[in-house]
């Protein structure tokens, strides 16, 4: 197991520099960003020049790229065009996107998994139809108009909450923005846990639990779910990563300046410092969550062994 | 897990000469009779299960004239009244698709700006939307586009992905770390900027661009959970049987593996299809997805909720999504109904 | 989950919800919930996209901020828009090329030293100078020896630390030599690039931009990036329009819709840049506490002269057909609920007329008249290549809309579905790039957002053939010699009249179609007062009272 870690922990590496040269190479794709620093403006010559200069954009690729790594590793992830450094911009954005995952994904976990099992438990029946109409509902409802309303009504009508999540994040106030930031996670973990369950009803070892006159609660958790959480695993450790990196609608909706706004930010203003910085953050914790479920594989099914 | 019991795949896997044809080779259970007790029961489905566990432990497989796994699915979905819905609705949407001509006959291009917003009117039973176009004739032609783009899309994703992530999960040893960490780094390209990049270089007027960048972005969900499920589903004990009998990697990874790992595959594609369908127009949006004036559900979406327009006329949002709901159950039905007749556990 | 039954419940159920979901309709606002806060005005706010240097800030949210902590040596009237003096004293010109500048004693910076005719020389030299590589450098580049300091060609070095056309007198006095006459020049002082720096600018560089130190009504008491600001009076502040409330705090919002529902949560005591679409309902939610102003901003679309098609006579004449063809009270009506006035003529309300400001002035060319508009384009022989395509980014600004629109108006002018295309460029930044490489083919978006509230500054950076900003490659000798003579002017009436000849030769050749003139939008809670807008859109922050 040790030396399975040790090994996992290796192949980082070469995804580092793997994803780190593949975003930089995009963002330079993008075209000069500096043009747009003039607004509605034709750049003058000069000053674009140095501009260009100061970033580095005046070399070739590979240069850019090696000039970059070197800065890197001296924990200099460059600026912002605004002139903030990257690490900063960082610091402020990813704590507040971790706790806005965590809230999602304790949604994803409670609700997804309950409603999962209780819906594939009761298969066609009025439950199981309404959980598939909430899907459809999450699905074809985009996000932006699920956030607004709900955060109109909560925030608004009913002034239960401030509409505006404050700098600080507190979880509290996370709790809506991590519903709705959930919603489309939750249609798929629902789903997924039903399918399992309804699949491993049929199982062998379900009917001998019951048969063995074991109490049912202790045969939905202890065979049933234990036994059908590997998708949903599998599910949720792929979907950190994303609600971390594609919160960008519910950010903006409730105002936090998490990572998905900030990557996108980086993106439209072809900031090579800023998108490649954000992602090489996101590429290692994407990489820990995989480890993990890797690990998780094995403490749901024994079977499953690493070497 | 002390209950683990060898499954009946396993039993009469073993129970059968390895000469055997192939075709005979499919598994039986022994008693279908228990599940549909289950569902029909509208008590508890484990207290059915307590029942009929009595019963089953007695009950034999009944003899039954073999078939292949294919064969002996579309028997069953033939029967299925699900399949027989989703399949009709499907039907009627890709009909729709050809020829949204047959229930619309005005020109989605053509909109009055002095008609917006106007609600729904006789002759005009969706209403106009922020454009002054007539919502119901963009929501019938809407259907091609986003109905090809969503289908080719999640095929494509479920494809690439099913092969990469079983391929990662059955020869765990060499490809797995090397599929996987692909699959790492391509799930850290944000699909935004993906899409920017490889949308402003391709200015092509059809899907296809479309679709192949969803493609490749989006592969890497549906590779890790079929990674995972065939890490599960390969340690079953039919399918050491299996080898065990000498049957080749292929065989073992097409009979045996994949129709115990699809399941969340399926799942994982029908739900897809429709955020796929949504995805095209947040894409469309960004001014690289399909290129004006192309119409689709996802644009009508989109420009219903930008703004918060839909506060005001809740309509020119509603019908296009509902559209899209309707796409999406009936493949989620579809793909209930499929897996339902795949799976060996159920015979 | 079988028979059609289920189906037709699921479907229902569906629907059901959706209506639920989307039906909050536009009841009471709600709002006023005034308590907390303390007694500053709580105003929204977007993260500024330059460090906050005086010449390296070219957009409203940075500006807001110079507008609070800064006072240059005029100041634009908030009502009229007029260039009125703020830290100088006098301004003397004989012949309109060497100016005396004298400022007013008394002034401090807010770290203590005195505001003189050195804080300004200084400033205007590194605001141009090229190792500076500031956004705003050509603002100074009417000053005589710009070019030694920044000169045109990439990669030469200055040959220059400081203008040669800059000379300090006194404490109080300083001379300006244009490299030309400008008549008008004075007028262009009250834009924030022209602001004196202290000398802490230039010592501590690091430092000032954390907390950057101004001359203005407001200092900044705490800055914390992307989240939000804290400006406080400044007690020693020498001007006339000191601040009547106890401090502002600016909060960073990522949306704008955000920010208006914040307001109407109580949250917020100003939020400017109300989404458009939100304005139908504005007037319900805030109970008439809004403003919608013009502001000096015109918006055009714009043609690639510089492509073969779109020259010669056949081509000018299409050009004003497309420009009846829109319907550009229908789409500021409907599209932008009214926060865009059709435009008339190629300048801006703000200006007034005594500024430039004509309504009228495109007449019949920029009025919608479908016959007529499709009579001219047919006669001309009909759009180059049958089609037109309209580009502009979207990532911004909700451009797609009106493009939408204007496409529409034109298709339904010329009863042909395909003739106007709408060509969406994913971001802002890779469309300019095409459009000052000259990759346009067909009619592209331009905005032009004034500098200063000048005729001059709508004209000659657009349509001067050399024009810093004319994207359409717009060449008349007969309109840059207007210009010039225009600038050259010895009274303000004149230089007006002068530009005005030349903007008619504008209607003629329609390099650009005016569409609209863009409002400022701005709403207020009920603990507020005093609100409004300067013609720069921004709040008037000195002016709010709280009750």
């Amino acid at each position: 197991m040790g030396r399975y870690i040790i090994r996992r922990l290796l192949q980082m590496i070469p995804v580092f520099i793997g994803a780190t040269f593949l975003i930089f190479v995009m963002v330079y794709a993008l075209g000069d960003p500096v043009g747009a620093l003039f607004g509605d403006r034709a750049p003058d010559p000069a000053t674009a020049a140095r501009l260009r200069a100061e970033f580095n954009l005046d070399k070739p690729l590979y240069q850019q790229y090696l000039l970059y790594m070197r800065d890197i590793f001296t924990g200099d992830f460059g600026t912002a065009f605004n002139g903030r450094p990257v690490t900063e911009l960082m610091a402020d954005a990813f704590p507040v996107s971790f706790r806005l995952m965590l809230v999602a994904l304790a949604f994803e976990i409670v609700f997804g998994i309950v409603l999962g099992v209780v819906s594939g438990l009761r298969r066609g029946r009025a439950v199981d139809t309404t959980v598939l109409m909430f899907t459809l509902v999450v699905i074809a409802i985009p996000t932006f108009v699920l956030g607004t309303t709900l955060q109109f009504f909560l925030g608004v009508e009913l002034a239960w909450i401030d509409p505006a999540v404050s700098p600080d994040a507190r979880f509290s106030e996370l709790i809506v923005p991590g519903l709705i930031l959930a919603m489309v996670s939750l249609a798929y973990v629902t789903r997924l846990t039903r399918t399992s369950v309804v699949e491993n009803l049929r199982a062998d070892y379900i009917r001998t639990a019951v048969a063995k006159g074991l109490p049912r609660l202790r045969v939905t958790v202890r065979h049933l779910l234990r036994n059908s959480l590997i998708p949903v695993v599998t599910y949720l450790g792929a979907d950190i990563g994303t609600l971390m990196a594609g919160a960008i609608v519910t950010e903006r909706i409730f105002n936090i300046q998490g990572v998905g706004y900030q990557l996108f930010q980086g993106i439209v203003r072809q900031n090579s410092p800023t998108v490649v910085g954000f992602v090489t953050v996101l590429v290692l914790i994407f990489l820990l969550a995989n480890l993990l479920v890797d690990l998780g594989y094995a403490v749901l099914d024994p079977r499953i062994r690493y070497a | 897990m002390p209950d683990e019991r060898p499954s009946d795949e396993s039993r009469a896997q073993a129970a059968r000469p390895p000469q055997l044809a192939p075709e005979e080779r499919a598994p039986r259970g022994p008693s279908p009779s228990i599940d549909a007790t289950a569902e029909r029961d509208p008590d508890d489905v484990l207290a059915a299960q307590e029942k009929s566990a009595v019963e089953a432990l007695e009950a034999t497989g009944r003899p039954e004239s073999a078939r292949s796994l294919s064969s002996d699915a579309w028997h069953d979905l033939r029967r299925n009244p699900v399949f027989l819905i989703s399949a009709l609705l499907i039907l009627f949407l890709i009909v729709i698709a050809i020829w949204p001509g047959l229930i619309a006959t005005r020109d989605p291009l053509y909109c009055r700006l002095g008609r917006a917003y106007e609600e729904p009117s006789a002759g005009h039973w969706f209403g106009f939307d922020n454009q002054g176009c007539d919502v119901y004739t963009r929501t019938v032609y809407g259907a091609r586009a986003s109905i090809a783009v969503g289908v080719c899309a999640t095929l494509g994703v479920t494809l690439l992905g099913a092969v990469v992530g079983g391929l990662a999960g059955y020869f765990s040893r060499f490809w797995d770390p090397v599929l996987s960490r692909t699959t790492d780094i391509f799930f850290a390209i944000p699909m935004v900027l993906g899409a920017i990049v490889f949308l402003s270089m391709i200015k092509l007027g059809s899907i296809w661009p479309v679709v192949l960048v969803i493609t490749v972005l989006g592969w890497p969900q549906i590779a890790r959970i079929a990674r995972g499920a065939v890490l599960s589903a390969k340690q079953n004990d039919y399918v050491h049987a299996a080898r065990a009998l000498g049957a080749g990697n292929t065989r073992i990874l097409l009979r045996h593996i994949l129709p115990n790992a699809i399941a969340p595959v399926i799942v994982m594609a029908t739900i897809m299809l429709g955020t796929f369908i949504v995805l095209e127009a947040t894409l469309s949006f960004l001014g690289v997805g399909l290129r004006p004036p192309t119409v689709s559900w996802g644009v009508d979406i989109s420009a219903a909720s930008d703004g918060m327009k839909f506060r005001n006329a809740p309509h020119i949002l509603l019908y296009p999504a509902a559209a899209l709901s309707l796409t999406v159950l009936a493949f989620i039905m579809m793909g209930d109904a499929v897996r339902d007749a795949l799976d060996p556990k159920l015979r | 989950m079988r028979g059609g039954t289920r189906l037709a419940t699921a479907v229902a159920g569906l629907v059901a919800l959706a209506l639920a979901a989307t039906a909050c309709g536009g009841d009471d606002g709600g709002g006023g919930g005034a308590g907390a806060g303390g007694e500053l005005v709580r105003a929204s706010w977007g993260e500024p996209q330059h460090p906050l240097e005086p010449a390296n800030t070219n957009e409203v949210q940075g500006g807001k901020v110079l507008d609070m902590i800064f006072r240059g040596l005029k100041r634009y009237n908030p009502d009229t828009a007029e260039a009125e003096n703020a830290m100088a004293e006098s301004i003397e010109t004989e012949d309109q090329q060497n100016f005396t500048i004298t400022i007013e004693d008394g002034w401090t910076f807010q770290d203590g030293t005195p505001v003189t005719a050195q804080s300004y020389v200084d400033a205007w030299n590194y605001g141009a100078h090229i190792d500076n590589a500031q956004i705003g450098s050509y603002f100074f580049e009417f000053i005589d020896g710009y070019d030694d300091v920044h000169p045109a060609e990439e990669g030469r070095q200055p040959t220059a630390d400081t203008m040669s056309g800059l000379e300090v007198v006194d404490d109080t006095t300083f001379t300006v030599r244009l490299r030309e006459p400008f008549s008008l020049w004075p007028e262009t002082l009250g834009y924030a690039a022209y602001a004196p720096l202290p000398q802490s600018f230039f010592d501590n560089h690091d430092a000032w931009l954390e907390k950057p130190v101004g001359n203005g009504p407001y200092l900044i008491d705490s800055y914390q990036p992307s989240r939000s600001m804290t400006l406080v009076p400044y007690e020693d502040f020498a001007g006339d329009d000191a601040a009547q409330n106890d401090g502002v705090e600016l909060i960073v919002y990522t949306d704008n819709s955000t920010a208006y529902t914040d307001l109407q949560a109580g949250n917020l005591d100003v939020a400017d840049d109300i989404p458009a679409a939100q304005l139908r309902n504005a007037e319900q939610d805030l109970d008439g506490r809004f403003i919608n102003q013009p502001a000096g901003i015109i918006q055009t679309v714009s043609f690639p002269l510089y492509q073969e098609e779109w020259q010669g006579e056949e081509a000018r004449r299409i050009r004003q057909g497309l420009s009846r063809a829109i319907d550009r009270e229908q789409i500021t009506r409907t599209i932008f609920n009214d926060t865009r006035t059709p435009a008339t003529d190629f300048t801006s309300p703000v200006l007034q007329e005594a500024g430039g400001y004509q309504e009228g002035l495109c007449g019949d060319v920029c009025e919608f008249d479908a016959d007529a508009a499709r009579e001219m384009i047919e006669d001309a022989g009909g759009l180059p290549g049958g089609s037109v395509t309209l580009t502009s980014n979207v990532d911004t600004g909700s451009h797609r809309e009106w493009m939408d629109a204007a496409c529409n108006s034109i298709n339904n002018v010329l009863g042909d579905t395909d003739a106007c295309v709408v060509n969406p460029v994913p971001t802002f930044a890779d469309f300019r790039n095409q459009v000052t490489n000259d990759r346009m083919t067909g009619m592209f978006r331009t905005g032009w957002q004034m500098d200063y509230p000048l005729i001059q500054n709508f004209l000659q950076p657009i349509y001067y053939s050399t024009g810093s900003s004319n994207d359409s490659g717009y060449d008349n000798p007969e309109f840059d010699a207007l210009v010039d003579r225009a600038n050259a002017a010895e009274s303000e009436e004149e230089a007006v009249d002068l530009f005005q000849q030349a903007e008619e030769l504008l209607v003629e050749d329609m390099p650009a179609i005016p569409l609209w003139y863009q409002n400022g939008i701005a709403g207020y809670s009920e603990r507020v007062d005093n609100v409004k807008l300067n013609p720069f859109s921004v709040p008037v922050f000195t002016d709010i009272t709280v009750d």
